[in-house]
């Protein structure tokens, strides 16, 4: 799995490579706790594109983190689920809670 | 219903190995007539019920075996079992119960997804003894004469 991430002013984005499983889901959590902990981030912005693959264990910090953006009164959103993973989000609920995008563009857009 | 084909394999119960038995188990069902969507949900029903092998089965603990086998049967349906030796399941239907988790940190969907995405699931399970979980699709039986 590879990360990247990148803040423009309080919104963090963060672009995740690979598959979401119990393998990343702690490594991922902590990387990006980290970063809302030490920065000031409001916005969280999670791009999905290039997610082959994802269980409960990457939902799991998906909707941890959207609890952690929340309490810090912040918002959330997801960008480019592909079909597989927007099935599986769909199905967790969270779809409900956070905004999803076709694009990083879109967000900029709104 | 008579066995067409059939994989077994035994691995250790370490995370990297969640996603090996989750594709060859996906390899394994695109011998039926299924669609890719099909073969996506295959893999992350196995998914679920290794990491619940590794994460509640052994407590993370990385030396410890699961065993998978598939069977491909002749009605173009597929059964799975996945078994640990671990310290079991001490209530299963409050296991099965969606949300439900043993641990905070976690969704609490495993079983909800592998209900959701199998057409029957069972759960054996004895304390101190491990747990075996089978999982069986039906897939849509293969007509070629009404193909041609």
């Amino acid at each position: 799995m590879d990360l990247e991430f990148k803040q423009i002013r309080n919104t963090l984005l963060v672009r995740i490579q690979g598959e979401m499983d119990m393998v990343v889901a702690e490594k991922l959590r902590k990387e990006i706790d980290r970063k809302l902990e030490t920065k000031k981030i409001s916005n969280l912005i999670i791009n999905l594109e290039k997610v082959s693959f994802i269980d409960s264990s990457g939902l799991g910090v998906i909707i941890g983190r959207y609890k952690k953006i929340t309490s810090l009164s912040g918002r959330m959103f997801i960008v480019g689920a592909r079909p597989s993973v927007h099935k599986i989000l769909t199905f967790s609920g969270i779809n409900k809670l956070v905004s999803m995008y076709n694009n990083e563009q879109d967000i900029i857009n709104i | 219903m008579n066995m067409k084909n059939y994989v077994r394999f035994e691995f250790q119960s370490l995370p990297e190995n969640v996603s090996f038995a989750r594709s060859c188990v996906g390899a394994f069902a695109a011998q039926l007539n299924c669609t890719l969507e099909e073969i996506e949900e295959i893999k992350l029903v196995v998914s679920e019920a290794v990491s619940n092998c590794i994460i509640h089965g052994y407590a993370n603990q990385t030396d410890k075996k699961v065993l998978i086998m598939a069977t491909i049967l002749g009605d173009s349906s597929m059964e799975i079992m996945i078994e640990d030796y671990g310290q079991g399941i001490a209530d299963i239907e409050q296991a099965m119960e969606p949300n439900f988790s043993s641990d905070p940190n976690r969704t609490g969907l495993g079983f909800t997804l592998m209900k959701s995405f199998m057409d029957e699931l069972e759960v054996e399970s004895q304390l101190g003894q491990g747990t075996i979980i089978k999982l069986k699709r039906f897939f849509a039986v293969k007509n070629k004469e009404a193909l041609a």
